[in-house]
């Protein structure tokens, strides 16, 4: 984990959906971030527990482990604990979402989001974790 | 001693001459003093005399005080029944003898004036006498006289004298004491008397006919009589008697004999009051004077007793006037029943009945015949049957159906006999009340109850099977209302698929168009950018709808989740202001906004207000061209309503369409509105989310010239 301020944040974007990766992934490290990337939960978790982002971005329909699992298990790891989960869906009811934080996500953005909004959310809440 | 014997016998006279020896002298006076009566006393006085002194005849009369008459005592040579005979009047003091009597010296009466010595009638006839007073005092009146023959031609001799001295002294010493001996007696019965009249209880008193009381006795003397050492109370009470006593007596002076009366005193030992029955009896005291005696008998407590009585008395009447009336009354009681009632004795005759009863069971009132007699006949004996199966049982109600006849018609009438024993408090039976109650009309009652619930229960039949039908309905419906529901699940999951579905290839062109218009690919030509611009717009446009129809698809399945809070106004205006601030400046409208002063706060879902004024703002700037937009927050204090007025100078709504404005998918003018990027769902969303916040959504509009959309509000919302 980087607390040094001339690296640039880690950001681990979760998605199944390749375009959905690559939008953010790009954009982010476009405006300056690094970016690692995870295709469903298992490898999100893999990722996670190896790189030990600075925020996670987490898409909740996911193949295998779904979202929410992953960032259950994040949150009851002493490790990954401290991360915080933005979770990104497509899902608009709000049963989705109160089950996201219910189960440990910081944040919820709905899909479709435009980057620039995204990024906003990323920078609150990394200023949050770090006061 | 002397014997005294016969005084009409003459003795022998001792020859005249010479004095007296000092020895008969001696032996008259100890005879004298032997003697204790005056008659012995006389007779040996009068013995000696003729003994000695040469009296012939002679006669001892003696003052009679009491009657006031000098009478015959005793004598010698007359008969007895002379001396016996012998009396005069002293008070006739002309009297020969009566002046001899008090003159003190002896006097002759002569045989010379023999009319004279008849006149008085002495013993002695017409012989000539003297008469000689006894005692030895010339002034007063000696105890009698003397009447002696024998000395017709001289003085009376010395010892004559000293003998009638001797004779006057003795018998004044023997009633002297036989006086004081009265006297003695007098003193004893007196006292016998008084003691005898004080132990009478009854107050008693003689009183004068001043009213002075001459005797009283301790019963009257406690009433009537109070020394000094008596306090004033007692004293005063005492006056007052006397008083009342005094005025009593005088009241009946008028009448003679023994009067009776009450009089009313007053105990001064106690101070209360005393009835006394008065019997007053006039009496003559001393001489011609009358008095009165006065027993007084206390009635008191005999007074109370008789009241007593009489209040016991008077109870009883009252008690018994009162028998009487409640005796009346129950008669009323009986005879106003129109139902029979019969009260029948332990032996099972009829002692009562009231005229209902004798209807049935008598001819009272109707005619009597042959028929009639044989139906009261009937009547009785099924009645009597009746009443003794009761007698003869434990039971102490009994109730059955006798079915009697009615004596004058003849028609049969069923009745409802109930009967209650009446027992005394000694367990003993002592008669039964019988009431008969009249079922006819009851019967009729049954049949026609008994043919209406025929009716009835054919009736419940029948709404037992509609009832049964209408169930298989409701099963029908709630089964289809369960497949409905499961429609509706499935309609929202299906919708929220489709959301899911949508917003992921939205996501991804909105995130290229943006990275390339963000620059991140490089730089766009300006045609390259407006046509991504386009893209944006449409994409942008494409999600609202998406959104729209996921609040309807919510609202409609009732899902859409209402959180109350309190919202300040002021602070949700600025917000949405802030909001469409961008729009506004593409724009060249004015907009303002009014908000009443001392807005209260209002609770409600925020975010839902918001969305509802938002959409109206949004509204009106986008079918405003020119001209104004406002918005006016006011407050109700009536209804306590909140009402947020966005009022525009656009196109305006036609009449026609005011109406289907709110509906789903529809504009009044859809190529102008599609123009403007409306989805068509807004007003539909705005009309049901005012609609769950318990408000309404009021449109004014007038075509080509402006609309006021207004969103009403309760401060107070019931679900809250």
């Amino acid at each position: 984990m980087s607390g040094d301020a001339a690296i640039a944040p880690l950001v681990l974007v979760v998605d199944d959906v390749d375009h959905g990766r690559e939008i953010f992934a790009e954009y982010l490290e476009f405006r300056g971030f690094r970016v690692a990337t995870a295709a469903d939960g298992l490898e999100a978790l893999d990722k996670a527990f190896e790189l030990l982002p600075d925020i996670i971005l987490m898409d909740l329909s996911l193949p295998g482990i779904d979202g929410w699992e992953a960032t259950r298990r994040l949150k009851q790891d002493d490790r990954t604990r401290d991360i915080p989960i933005i979770a990104l869906t497509a899902h608009a009811l709000a049963a989705a979402h109160d089950k996201a934080r219910e189960v440990g996500c910081n944040a919820v953005v709905t899909k479709p989001c435009l980057p620039k909004d995204l990024e906003q959310e990323v920078r609150r809440q990394l200023e949050a974790r770090a006061t | 001693m002397v014997n005294i014997a016969h005084f009409d016998a003459l003795p022998t006279p001792r020859p005249r001459g010479g004095g007296i020896g000092s020895k008969a002298k001696l032996a008259l006076v100890d005879a004298l003093m032997a003697e204790e009566e005056a008659r012995p006393c006389a007779v040996v006085a009068l013995r000696w005399l003729v003994r000695h002194v040469g009296v012939e005849r002679a006669v001892c009369a003696v003052v009679d005080n009491e009657n006031g008459r000098l009478s015959g005592l005793t004598g010698i040579g007359v008969t007895l029944a002379s001396v016996d005979g012998f009396g005069l009047d002293l008070a006739d003091r002309t009297h020969p003898l009566v002046v001899a009597l008090s003159g003190g010296e002896p006097v002759a009466f002569h045989d010379s004036s023999q009319p004279l010595l008849r006149a008085l009638e002495t013993p002695l006839g017409n012989l000539s006498f003297h008469a000689v007073p006894l005692g030895s005092s010339q002034e007063e009146v000696g105890p009698g006289l003397l009447l002696l023959t024998g000395f017709e031609d001289g003085p009376v001799p010395d010892d004559v004298l000293w003998a009638a001295r001797q004779l006057g002294v003795r018998l004044a010493s023997l009633w002297y004491r036989r006086a004081q001996a009265e006297e003695r007696r007098h003193k004893r019965e007196r006292s016998w008397l008084f003691s005898i009249i004080n132990n009478v209880t009854d107050p008693i008193l003689l009183t004068d006919a001043d009213g002075r009381i001459l005797v009283a006795n301790a019963g009257a003397e406690m009433l009537l009589t109070a020394g000094e050492d008596k306090r004033e109370g007692w004293r005063r009470a005492v006056a007052l008697n006397n008083m009342l006593f005094s005025a009593s007596l005088f009241t009946n002076t008028a009448e003679s004999g023994p009067t009776r009366r009450e009089l009313l005193l007053v105990d001064p030992s106690e101070g209360r009051d005393l009835l006394f029955e008065v019997l007053s009896t006039p009496v003559v005291i001393r001489m011609s004077e009358v008095g009165v005696v006065s027993v007084l008998r206390n009635v008191t407590d005999l007074r109370r007793a008789t009241e007593e009585i009489e209040e016991n008395y008077r109870r009883l009447r009252v008690a018994e006037a009162a028998t009487r009336a409640e005796r009346d009354r129950l008669d009323l009681i009986l005879n106003s029943v129109l139902d029979p009632i019969l009260v029948t004795d332990p032996a099972g005759n009829i002692v009562r009945m009231n005229p209902p009863a004798e209807r049935m069971f008598t001819f009272v009132g109707g005619k009597r015949s042959l028929e009639t007699e044989r139906r009261v006949r009937t009547n009785d004996a099924v009645f009597t049957s009746f009443v003794s199966s009761l007698y003869a049982g434990q039971t102490r109600r009994w109730r059955r159906k006798l079915s009697l006849i009615d004596p004058q018609s003849g028609a049969a009438v069923p009745f409802e006999a109930i009967s209650g024993k009446v027992v005394s408090k000694h367990g003993e039976e002592t008669a039964v009340v019988t009431i008969l109650h009249d079922l006819t009309e009851a019967e009729e009652k049954a049949r026609l109850y008994e043919q209406v619930k025929r009716h009835s229960d054919e009736l419940r039949e029948k709404v037992r099977e509609a009832t049964a039908e209408l169930a298989e309905q409701n099963e029908l419906l709630r089964r289809q209302a369960f497949q409905l529901e499961q429609a509706s699940a499935a309609k929202s999951q299906f919708l929220a698929n489709v959301s899911h579905e949508l917003r992921t290839p939205l996501n991804a062109i909105m995130g290229y168009t943006h990275l390339l218009l963000e620059g991140v690919s490089g730089d766009l030509s300006t045609p390259q950018q407006d046509k991504m611009t386009r893209i944006d717009a449409n994409a942008r446009h494409l999600l609202a709808v998406i959104n729209d129809l996921l609040d309807i698809s919510r609202i409609e399945s009732g899902k859409m989740p209402i959180q109350i809070e309190r919202v300040l106004l002021p602070e949700l205006i600025d917000e949405v202001m802030t909001e469409v601030e961008p729009v506004i400046a593409g724009t060249r409208l004015a907009v303002t906004r009014a908000l009443a002063p001392k807005l209260p706060e209002i609770r409600t879902d925020r975010q839902k207000v918001k969305q509802i004024v938002l959409n109206l703002l949004s509204n009106a700037l986008k079918f405003t061209p020119q001209g104004s937009v406002a918005i006016r927050l006011e407050h109700d204090a009536g209804t306590d309503e909140i009402s947020i007025a966005v009022t525009d100078t656009g196109i305006g709504i036609a009449e026609e369409n005011q109406k289907t404005i709110f509906e789903a998918f529809e504009q009044a003018n859809s190529s102008y509105a599609r123009r403007q990027g409306g989805t068509g769902l807004g007003l539909s969303i705005c009309r049901r989310l005012a609609q769950l916040l318990e408000g309404r959504i009021v449109l004014v509009s007038r075509l080509g010239e402006g609309s006021t959309f207004t969103l009403y509000l309760p401060c107070k919302p019931r679900t809250a």
